[in-house]
């Protein structure tokens, strides 16, 4: 059945309508649970709040269960669904300059729109700031493009490279989220400040 | 105190990441791929060079890549949920009483310095989410919930860093 665009469900134009309404709710999600406060997306990196992290994993590993019941139910094709290639070096080289701009800047893309939108002056600088960034990429292209193309490994997947089950890997990142979220309420403990409320804005 | 103008509190973070979730699988079941952000800026320029000087896209080599001589680059699904988040990002400020301008930043700075490592931060960002192949949203929460090993190392590159960088850029935020 799913995905209902690959399978000609939808129209590819009922599915940028969907995109709109995805978006809609990916960004009430977003500024509901505090993502247009760039110093509580910054507090992750102080541990005087650490709601990103509890965010971002919980919904990664939602995610992650969320494809594999589909799957099992029938409901999707999960050969069908879009797999983020691994260019390994630039994969490296992307991340390391995204989280100098993260802790430099406050946000990332996704966040700086939703904080745009409830009037976060910071962010709008923010956005500035990307469309001059992607405009540098794209200009110096040829300067970069060895390096954006190098280490071409195809589409690997984490279960496979350590050899186990689809699920198995699920399980073990479960695993692994509980004890980062154990770790991020002991920090928010710790490191707690009087200047800051958490939670509330 | 009263209730109508104090600010509402966000919502439990373990919920909200739930929520997120559930919003990633339905666009997988939708439309086969997961959230993104950072490709919107991206047809946005491609689309403005094409616009404004429609011989250097035909002729630089990054537009002739990815400009799309094909179809209208507006006309894409990212671009049509980033439209989206502002919508939803404006509902849920104005149910909450958080629709305001303002500048957030650490009391020890001023706004000018806030808004010039804003922009910065924003630059960065931006190189590194093309370089990157998609940012936090496109690449480390959408990679990771479909094992990709791009998505976990893209992730680790990211928060790493950002924890790496912290102590230096400690005044900004405390």
């Amino acid at each position: 059945m799913g995905p209902l665009v690959v399978n000609e469900i939808i129209s590819p134009e009922t599915n940028l309508f969907f995109a709109f309404i995805i978006g809609i709710a990916f960004g009430f999600v977003l500024e509901i649970n505090g993502f247009s406060s760039s110093r509580r997306l910054a507090g992750m990196f102080y541990g005087y709040d650490t709601t990103v992290l509890k965010v971002f994993f919980t919904a990664a590993i939602v995610g992650m269960i969320g494809l594999l019941f589909l799957s099992l139910f029938g409901m999707l094709d999960l050969s069908l669904i879009y797999i983020n290639p691994t260019f390994l070096w630039s994969a490296i080289g992307g991340g390391v300059i995204m989280g100098a701009g993260f802790i430099l800047g406050g946000y990332c893309p996704g966040t700086s729109f939703t904080a745009a939108s409830i009037g976060k002056l910071d962010a709008l600088a923010f956005i500035g700031g990307l469309f001059i960034g992607v405009f540098i990429f794209a200009e110096g292209y040829p300067l970069w493009e060895g390096f954006y193309k190098s280490k071409d490994l195809g589409y690997p997947l984490l279960n496979n490279l350590i050899g186990t089950s689809r699920g198995m890997m699920t399980f073990l990142m479960i695993v692994v989220a509980l004890a980062m979220f154990w770790i991020g309420e002991w920090a928010e403990k710790k490191f707690a400040r009087d200047d800051y409320k958490i939670n509330q804005h | 105190m009263t209730k109508d103008n104090k600010p509402k509190k966000y919502m439990n973070p373990y919920i909200g990441g739930v929520l997120l979730g559930l919003v990633l699988v339905f666009a997988f079941w939708v439309s086969g791929r997961g959230l993104g952000a950072s490709g919107a800026p991206k047809s946005l320029i491609v689309a403005g060079v094409e616009a404004i000087a429609p011989a250097h896209a035909t002729t630089a080599p990054f537009y002739k890549e990815y400009g799309s001589a094909k179809e209208n680059p507006l006309k894409a699904w990212l671009v049509f949920q980033m439209m989206g988040v502002l919508v939803g990002g404006f509902i849920s400020g104005a149910f909450a009483g958080r629709l305001k301008f303002k500048v957030e930043k650490s009391p020890k700075i001023t706004n000018k310095t806030r808004l010039i490592f804003a922009v910065i931060g924003g630059i960065l960002f931006g190189f590194g989410a093309q370089l990157g192949r998609g940012c936090t949203s496109g690449s480390a929460l959408t990679g990771m919930a479909v094992l990709s090993v791009g998505g976990f190392v893209t992730m680790a590159a990211i928060f790493g860093t950002a924890f790496g960088l912290a102590y230096f850029a400690r005044k900004l935020w405390i």
